[in-house]
């Protein structure tokens, strides 16, 4: 009050048209409280932008691959041989090796180099590539069949840019001469860069092949999970939510049900790794690493999710429509499944979607239950195979890839990563579709 | 006969039971729907239930009891070991199981035939290797007791699995016709149906109380476990964290917990302020276009996942701070030792915070009665004013829950540490040093080979239960405020 007194005594005759000093601050204060509000949005927005940019600049480029161009003439007497060897394809290297070093001399590159460390450049997996397609065509023995091998990482990385001279000065595979003679044979369009659908499609590789690695049989390992997920948890979540929502009466047992489904929500997700293990590997002796313990760690983890959002798509039915119901004679039963659950489906499916989107990127449970390391290996033989062999899961893959060594394995983890998106954006624009489509406003 | 043929079985004999039951019900009205109480097709499904339930009863009951009482009657047999030393025992009764399983896949492969199993010998045949051809391997020797153990336990799964399937099906089969026989015009089969699906109904509901008690039970069975291996008081107060797997390890949470609570509170320095503008703007300041835009690219935020946080933080987040803050950085100080850091992680699981601070504060000043707001400005108060003196005190108990709410995400986040923070324990003061969390030595302890039996392996579930013990004791707290709050307005 003294303050106020104070101040007005001071600004004497005071003017509607000049603004005394006490109200300038005043109008300051304000400008810099909204500039705050309008920092803090801005912060955030440069966050997703610098998030979205890291994802795109480092992961599209894992979509492309280095391959050389390489005519072998499949001789039959030296197939033989390598067949009838202990180590095949070691033989079959040599011939690829050969038909390298003459197709570099054709193309009128010099090169001091020989045939062995010329066959450096390639990735270790263009022998077995060589053999199998000896094997499926057995017919084309004695034809000169050009081939598209994978060169290796590192040849690869420098022409994307990962790899220089001076970081290859330490490497045992590869030196600058290597280099020179990829400058020249891209010239000539021996060696190119483009879409290698194997990234999305193949199987994980060893530590010394990234080039080959991909994301394929994880994709596979996910979908499984995700098939368990939505077998169990859309069944369970509904039935519990039309109990609470419709038939649970107000009693001790219900709220204890209640606040028992928003803590498990909030539980960490970890913490549901460990029951998995516990529960399922350590009592339940199912086998570790299947998709089929991932989808029941999973479901746990999602059903608190879809029971909440179905149990706000079953309030959002008016009560109207249960009262007609009833009125015409349906049972207490009868008008909710018949009526309200019917109504109250895309909401509940939309709710379900997201659900089942949070348990795709859902990563640490998986850790626990083994679904991680080089696994993901080999494709399924069968629906029964794929849910209880170990696999991988599409971000368990992903944190392999960026725990390994190689740079090579990060560009690929940065790959995954926007695959991993594009099904998470995909199922939450299906959901999104769905509820601008079918929901309701009574 | 395998479980999924029995189970197809089952669903045949439902059907059957459907159909039968329905004509039955019809036929009991001489053919007049009318003059039944329900409609037919509920006397079917009744007579379906009748079928099902007390057949799957069985059947899940016999697949519990049948491996336990298997192991019951071949304990004895094994007389190496002490009956009373039941972790021994369990060892070898496993090995046993294991042999057991293998010989049999072993037969479906067509490596042995049935005849040959009952010749082999133990000290003279390969047995080991003949079962990692069918792809099983046994870890310890297989002497003549566990080869007669594992032949025995054969021959009683064997006959176990033809009672069982000869049993569940006659259940089903009685099950059925007994209902069929009660049926008549004036069954209430329509509020039997209902009923049995009420039940349903309530089941599914109790799994959520379920789960929870599979987690404390789970937790609590194993960190008992530990604790008799290794020392309570050590476990909570112990200043080193050094697992190592041949024993001697140093097991003590408290780095750990500097380490969670560390990188949370950097975590939380960087939501709360921003998340908590972020909100105030949009719903005080912000026009309808600029929210239509800002809150869903702050939602987009909340959806990413978490591996996709970690590997930002491993592989942009952590090199840019090291170039800024490390040895030869753009700063010149040395601060920082490796990409691997609690500001790292902290940094980046701030960034993930925005948005679930945001939205919840911002749902939380939308509540706040806009006649607080009008009378402010009606005392002549800007709107900074009305919002620092009216609307957030107002708001501060459901703003204190949100940030418990984040403050309980960010102790239990696991990838971006996983990535991001480093693995060593240290109680450092340095936020550029490399830190561990909970979490990330949850995942260390149980990733790999989980035996379950050493201390290194068990000390993760007495970490998980303090995770749990602290995340749920901070949610309940939270949603205790913000539900006391909300009462006020409402």
């Amino acid at each position: 009050m003294t303050d106020a007194s104070a101040n007005n005594s001071a600004s004497g005759k005071s003017s509607l048209l000049v603004q005394d000093a006490r109200t300038r601050k005043r109008n300051a204060v304000e400008a810099r409280f909204k500039w705050y509000g309008i920092t803090a949005i801005a912060i955030g927005c440069v966050f997703l932008i610098l998030l979205v940019t890291a994802i795109t600049f480092n992961g599209s480029r894992a979509f492309r691959q280095t391959f050389v161009t390489v005519p072998v003439t499949l001789d039959a007497a030296a197939i033989e041989a390598a067949e009838a060897s202990m180590m095949k394809t070691s033989q079959y290297r040599k011939m690829i090796e050969a038909a390298l070093l003459t197709e570099v001399a054709e193309a009128n590159i010099e090169t001091d180099m020989d045939a062995g460390k010329l066959g450096d450049m390639l990735s270790s997996s263009a022998p077995a590539q060589m053999r199998e397609f000896v094997l499926a065509n057995p017919n084309r023995i004695g034809d000169t069949v050009s081939f598209d091998f994978l060169t290796s990482s590192r040849v690869d990385g420098y022409l994307k840019g990962r790899v220089t001279r001076d970081s290859l000065a330490n490497d045992k595979n590869l030196d600058a001469a290597h280099l020179d003679l990829v400058d020249q044979m891209r010239d000539i369009g021996m060696v190119v860069k483009r879409f290698n659908i194997d990234f999305i499609i193949g199987s994980d590789a060893s530590e010394e092949r990234p080039e080959q690695a991909g994301m394929g049989v994880s994709i596979l390992g996910s979908l499984f999970m995700m098939f368990v997920v939505l077998l169990l948890s859309l069944p369970i979540g509904v039935a519990a939510s039309i109990y609470l929502e419709e038939f649970a009466p107000k009693s001790r047992w219900t709220d204890l049900i209640e606040v028992n489904i928003s803590n498990l929500a909030a539980v960490p997700s970890i913490v549901f790794g460990i029951l998995g293990v516990a529960v399922f590997i350590q009592i339940g002796h199912l086998p570790k690493s299947a998709p089929l313990v991932g989808g029941l760690v999973l479901t746990l983890m999602t059903l608190p999710t879809i029971i909440i959002s179905t149990r706000a798509a079953l309030k959002a039915v008016p009560p109207s429509i249960r009262e007609a119901a009833l009125g015409v004679g349906a049972s207490k039963m009868q008008s909710v499944f018949h009526h309200v659950l019917p109504l109250a489906m895309p909401g509940i499916l939309t709710g379900t979607i997201i659900g089942l989107a949070q348990a795709l990127g859902e990563t640490a449970p998986l850790l626990l239950i083994g679904m991680v390391g080089f696994i993901a290996t080999n494709y399924p033989t069968g629906p029964i195979d794929g849910f209880l062999s170990p696999n991988s899961a599409m971000p368990a893959q992903i944190y392999e890839w960026a725990k390994r060594a190689d740079p090579a394995y990060y560009e690929r983890a940065w790959g995954g990563i926007i695959i991993l998106l594009v099904f998470l954006l995909a199922m939450n624009v299906i959901a999104v579709i769905l509820r601008r489509r079918f929901e309701r406003r009574w | 006969m395998p479980f999924l043929w029995i189970l197809i079985a089952l669903i045949i004999i439902a059907s059957v039971a459907f159909v039968l039951g329905r004509q039955r019900a019809v036929q009991s009205a001489g053919g007049d729907s009318r003059k039944l109480h329900s409609l037919p097709g509920f006397y079917g499904w009744n007579t379906a239930i009748g079928a099902m339930v007390p057949s799957i009863v069985i059947l899940a009951v016999w697949m519990i009891a049948q491996p336990i009482i298997v192991n019951m009657s071949i304990a004895p047999m094994i007389t190496s070991v002490e009956a009373s030393d039941s972790a021994t025992l369990g060892l070898v009764l496993s090995n046993v199981t294991n042999v057991s399983e293998g010989l049999d896949a072993a037969i479906a492969a067509g490596a042995i035939t049935d005849n040959e199993v009952a010749a082999l010998n133990a000290e003279t045949d390969n047995i080991k290797g003949l079962l990692s051809q069918v792809g099983k391997v046994v870890g310890s020797d297989i002497t003549p007791e566990i080869l007669d153990a594992a032949r025995a336990s054969r021959d009683m799964n064997a006959t176990g699995t033809l009672f069982k399937t000869i049993v569940v099906l006659a259940a089903a089969i009685a099950g059925g016709a007994f209902a069929l026989t009660k049926i008549r015009p004036d069954l209430w089969a329509r509020n039997q149906v209902e009923t049995f699906v009420r039940y349903v109904l309530i089941t599914a509901a109790s799994i959520a109380i379920l789960t929870t008690i599979g987690i404390v039970l789970s937790l609590i069975f194993n960190t008992v476990k530990f604790f008799g291996m290794y020392s309570a008081t050590d476990f909570f107060f112990g200043l080193s964290w050094l697992p190592r797997f041949q024993g001697e390890s140093d097991l003590g949470i408290l780095p750990l917990m500097w380490g969670t609570v560390y990188i949370s509170i950097i975590a939380l320095l960087v939501a709360v302020p921003i998340g908590l503008f972020a909100a105030i703007y949009l719903s005080e300041y912000a026009s309808k276009g600029v929210r239509a835009v800002a809150k869903p690219a702050l939602e987009v935020l909340a959806g990413i996942p978490t591996i996709v946080y970690g590997l930002f933080a491993l592989l942009t987040v952590g090199p840019l701070l090291k170039s800024a803050f490390g040895d030869g950085g753009v700063l010149g100080v040395q601060w920082m030792g490796s990409a691997d850091a609690a500001m790292t992680a902290g940094l980046v699981m701030g960034i993930m915070l925005i948005p679930f601070v945001s939205s919840l504060s911002d749902d939380i000043i939308n509540a706040v009665p806009q006649a607080m707001r009008d009378g402010s400005y009606g005392l002549g108060a800007t709107k900074s004013e009305t919002i620092k003196q009216v609307v957030l005190p107002a708001a501060l108990p459901g703003i204190v829950g949100a940030v418990l709410l984040a403050a309980s995400r960010a102790i239990g986040e696991t990838m971006i540490v996983v990535l991001g923070a480093g693995a060593a324990a240290q109680l450092s003061l340095n936020p550029f040093d490399a830190m561990t969390t909970v979490t990330t030595r949850i995942v260390a302890q149980l990733t790999g080979d989980t035996d379950f039996a050493s201390a290194t392996a068990l000390v993760a579930f007495a970490l998980g239960m303090t995770l749990f013990v602290v995340t749920l004791g901070l949610n309940i707290l939270a949603l205790y405020i913000v539900r006391k709050y909300r009462e006020q307005y409402e």
